[in-house]
């Protein structure tokens, strides 16, 4: 927790009320958000037992497997929320743009939009995941045969949760995490993972500080869970007894009117379990809705939809799922992609924040500065060529101390590099810097209007630089070296890198483990009844 | 241990068997543990000097561009190389250490450096080679070099010699890493890691003797550290001292400094620390008992102070190589942290007269040596032990850097912090168990200071 984050929990515990800990909003809020709240059954892992679902506040729909233990009914479960997710998925797809072309040139589209799913909390978020894995892997033919829906989803499902890792991105939005990246509660970062009492202590009811309205909504008679566990006690009281009912009433000759009540009424119970959810779900989005976006929220989004129109295509493609674990090359290139885009996404929020920046400022990263006089014509005659080299006197009161030869940036004009030229540290607690600027001003010998500060401007010089990284050169799969086992066997290359490899087996086996040790539990997934 | 061999017999012995095993040998890789200061480099240049004698070129594969500019600077000095390529990036300005060699081209790529008997860069610039193949890649500080970095390079070579110290720090991510625990090819391994966890077969060689931690410190850094494979000092137990030559009241007025932040630091018992760990090697600062904030000002003040303090005294350090002694100046002296806003408070405090003393993270001081190290102890003051200043190679490094003594500051009451806190981290399937824990070697690390306590204040 940084320094500025500590103090805004400790003044919200003591005003009562969570504190704005940004000052834009930092995820990307869709038009029509997929809202989806999934139930499991006590007892058994991520064994769904209902959801609620849907991008229309006022038309939520509701699923239910009214007896959780049965395989059959979870996966005729899995089919009724592929039809109605996948579609959704699919249809961002028709509308593309023209997008930068690739490394190699190469011309690229992408979607204009894409779905976004939002999700009430991390365990949601980890149903998800968990969820996808157990249907990507079903088939459509052969033993436990589902319907062809059913590993479309999971792959669907599991493209979003592996792109929740990715710092910055909005494809998969949990909403407690993305609530408490832009307010701070009197409360612990665990208790925040409780939406009723996170909404609590952001909108606290007239007349009750944040502290005692989180305390009331953890009451799970007034605000059940969020999801996926459910109130043990409802478990108990209400849910055991009616799953009980509906197997009692479950004849061989399907749709007696003793089996449709049981199942209406234990629907009735989970809905009452569901429906305050939903209702603060929309709630959430709501709020995150009415903060500003921050400028470079559209660039991240971009990506999410770079990453959404490239798997829609190889959805499309080789349809094979994505593999059970990475192997060694595709391990080490999440790693540095999982790396680069955390390192750009603090950069970028800093850049589109103050309160962000101003974390910054206190470690001396960054300060905001006067301009005190700026010689915007400077040429440096020096060199072989003239070059143009203004240069800008600022003044400053931050704690700060940039050394003579350090490299600033301004996030107003980030083409621009400023190099301190001259420090002076007086004995206040004033510093003066003479910066000398590069870059961002044109080609002629005379700046740009407005890309050199004028005398009195104020504005933010940082340490941290936005810049583009290109993406490092991994071995292909096949060219594993001795160091890290050698190349995979040449079944077990995944579905991305091995695409050459694996072409010419389409329609063959599933991609097996890329494990080649006998050691590692392996698990065949046709014999796989449910994992 | 080795027995009755002299110190340096046993070491040329482990030489011995890894330059038989790198010229008759056939396996793929070679892997060599050091202990702190156990003349590692030394190894490394030998390697090289001997592949360019048999007319095997080598690449050197180091982590950071100060360490490939050490490398260099001695490989040039030993004379036994043509030329020696040093790949670097375009904006690499070659220090002083580089420049003064004739032996030695620069070049951004390796069609650059035909010719070289030898060719060094960091492991982050030879990820960017893409092509060609050396029979033979040494890889230094493989312990520190995370495993997807080693993949990125190791089409490079045919053969490797991988040196490193297991006692340092592991490598680290900010991104969550979960989701590659248990697979052989985790890329948050170290490189070590991997290639043995790939290669269980390949000869393992321990370098036994340390030529840099004095006989006073090996028997505790061994036991915390390395217990079970265990070290000797290369020197006896009288061959380093430090003599004080200014008396306790004399030093007084030579930097009559700083006095409003260092004025509340008890003189007397900076002194009692500085002549305790003079005399015996290490010594055990200890403030009250109290939780701080991360820049506690009365440790950091007492860091500052004694740092000047063992200035003002004049120490001055005798040992094999300086029988004459040679005095104990700033750039001898290292203050270690675990925080770099430790570092920057610390440095804040000292004297001019102490301005080059080097202040550091355990990180940044890896691999780095000196007369006398003052370390604050990463538990000092704080409520948790959490996995971060529990791991082992961060004390590890912090109590491993010094030639001559080593003085710790630290609060009261890590012991019972550390009962407090048992070790959490969760046991993983198919994840290697390493040893010694960082609980467990902190403990051991404290149970030997105990009996170098000075209290303060």
């Amino acid at each position: 927790m940084s320094t500025l984050v500590a103090l805004a929990r400790a003044l919200a515990f003591v005003q009562g009320v969570a504190q704005p800990i940004t000052m834009v909003r930092h995820i990307h809020c869709a038009e029509r958000p997929m809202v989806f709240i999934p139930l499991a059954l006590a007892g058994e892992a991520n064994a769904p037992l209902a959801a609620m679902v849907g991008d229309d506040p006022d038309r939520p729909r509701l699923l239910v497997v009214p007896q959780p233990r049965n395989r059959d009914l979870r996966f005729a479960f899995a089919a009724e929320l592929a039809s109605i997710l996948v579609p959704h998925f699919e249809r961002f797809q028709t509308v593309t743009e023209v997008a930068a072309p690739d490394r190699t040139g190469q011309a690229r589209w992408r979607s204009t939009d894409a779905p976004q799913v939002v999700v009430a909390n991390p365990a949601a978020a980890g149903f998800v995941r968990l969820f996808g894995r157990s249907t990507r892997f079903r088939r459509a033919d052969g033993p436990y045969a589902v319907d062809a829906r059913v590993p479309v989803l999971g792959q669907w499902l599991t493209f979003f949760a592996e792109r929740a890792e990715y710092p910055g991105s909005s494809l998969l939005v949990t909403l407690t995490d993305a609530l408490a990246m832009h307010w701070a509660t009197g409360q612990s970062a665990l208790e925040d993972t409780h939406l009723p009492a996170l909404l609590a202590w952001i909108e606290p009811p007239e007349g009750r500080d944040g502290a005692t309205a989180a305390m009331l909504a953890e009451d799970p008679g007034i605000w059940p869970p969020a999801g996926p566990a459910t109130d043990p006690d409802f478990d108990n009281r209400v849910l055991a007894p009616a799953i009980e009912a509906y197997a009692a009433a479950t004849t061989p000759d399907a749709g007696t009117l003793a089996e449709c009540q049981a199942s209406g009424a234990l629907r009735d119970a989970v809905a009452s379990q569901l429906e305050p959810t939903w209702r603060l779900m929309w709630r959430a989005i709501a709020l995150l809705r009415a903060l500003p976006p921050g400028v470079r929220v559209a660039d991240r989004w971009a990506a999410d939809r770079d990453a959404y129109t490239e798997f829609a295509a190889r959805l499309e493609g080789s349809g094979l799922p994505q593999p059970r674990r990475d192997g060694a090359v595709a391990a080490a290139r999440r790693l540095h992609r999982l790396e680069r885009a955390l390192a750009a996404f603090t950069v970028q929020r800093a850049y589109d924040d103050p309160l962000i920046m101003a974390e910054y400022r206190l470690t001396g990263e960054a300060f905001v500065a006067t301009v005190l006089e700026a010689d915007r014509l400077r040429i440096d005659t020096s060199g072989r060529r003239r070059t143009l080299r203004p240069r800008v006197t600022v003044t400053t009161t931050d704690p700060a101390k940039p050394e003579v030869g350090s490299t600033w940036i301004s996030p107003a004009r980030p083409a621009q590099r400023a190099r301190a030229v001259e420090v002076v540290v007086a004995r206040g607690a004033e510093t003066t810097v003479v910066l000398e600027l590069s870059g961002g001003m044109g080609r002629a010998l005379t700046p740009l209007p407005g890309s050199v500060p004028d005398a009195g401007e104020r504005l933010c010089y940082t340490s941290l630089a936005d810049q583009y990284v290109p993406p490092g050169d991994f071995p292909a799969p096949e060219e594993t070296p001795w160091t890290h086992g050698g190349p995979p066997a040449p079944a077990s290359l995944d579905a991305v890198e091995g695409q050459a490899a694996v072409a010419s087996r389409r329609g063959d086996d599933l991609p097996r483990d890329d494990l080649p040790r006998d050691d590692l539990p392996r698990d065949d997934p046709a014999g796989e009844e449910w994992s | 241990m080795t027995g009755t061999a002299s110190p340096a017999e046993a070491a040329d012995r482990v030489v011995g068997a890894v330059l038989s095993g790198l010229q008759h040998g056939s396996d793929q890789g070679i892997v060599v543990d050091s202990p702190p200061g156990a003349g590692k480099s030394t190894l490394v240049v030998r390697v090289a000097g001997e592949l360019a004698a048999a007319g095997e070129p080598a690449i050197l594969i180091a982590q950071t561009n100060e360490q490939v500019d050490d490398l260099i600077n001695r490989l040039a000095a030993t004379g036994a190389h043509r030329q020696i390529g040093r790949l670097s990036a375009v904006d690499y300005v070659p220090s002083p250490r580089v420049a003064q060699h004739q032996v030695v081209t620069v070049g951004t790529r390796v069609r650059d450096l035909d010719g070289s008997t030898v060719i060094v860069g960091t492991a982050a610039k030879w990820a960017t080679v893409p092509e060609g193949t050396w029979p033979w890649a040494i890889v230094d500080e493989g312990y520190q070099m995370r495993s997807d970095a080693l993949l990125r390079v190791a089409n490079r070579f045919q053969r490797a010699l991988f040196v490193g110290d297991p006692g340092q720090l592991d490598p680290f991510s900010t991104v969550e890493s979960e989701r590659w625990v248990g697979l052989t090819w985790d890329p948050m391994q170290s490189a070590m890691a991997v290639v043995l966890r790939h290669n269980p077969g390949l000869p393992l060689h321990r370098l036994p003797v340390s030529w840099r931690l004095p006989a006073s410190a090996v028997p505790a850094v061994a036991r915390a550290f390395y217990p079970f494979t265990g070290f000797r000092s290369g020197t006896g137990s009288t061959a380093r001292r430090i003599a004080l030559e200014a008396q306790r009241s004399a030093a007084r007025s030579a930097h009559d400094m700083a006095r409003s932040a260092l004025d509340n630091v008890a003189r007397s018992a900076l002194d009692d620390a500085v002549e305790l760990a003079a005399s015996r090697g290490w010594a055990l600062y200890e403030l009250p008992a109290r939780h701080t904030v991360r820049t506690d000002p009365e440790a950091i003040a007492a860091c500052a102070a004694l740092a000047t303090r063992l200035l003002d005294r004049r120490a001055v350090a005798y040992s094999e190589s300086a029988p004459s002694g040679r005095p104990v100046s700033p750039d001898r002296i290292a203050i270690g942290v675990a925080h770099r806003d430790q570092a920057a408070a610390i440095r804040a405090l000292l004297p001019p007269s102490a301005a080059a003393v080097t202040v550091d993270t355990a990180n940044r001081l890896q691999g780095r040596e000196y007369d006398v190290t003052i370390v604050l102890h990463p538990l000092s003051g704080r409520r948790d032990a959490t996995a971060f200043h529990l791991e082992t190679g961060r004390l590890c490094v912090l109590a491993s850097r010094h030639r001559h003594a080593c003085i710790v500051v630290a609060r009261a009451g890590i012991q019972e912090l550390l009962d407090a806190h048992p070790g959490n981290t969760a046991v993983h399937l198919n994840v290697p168990v390493t040893f010694p824990d960082g609980w467990e070697a902190n403990h051991a690390m404290l149970a030997h200071l105990e009996r170098y306590r000075v209290i303060a204040g």
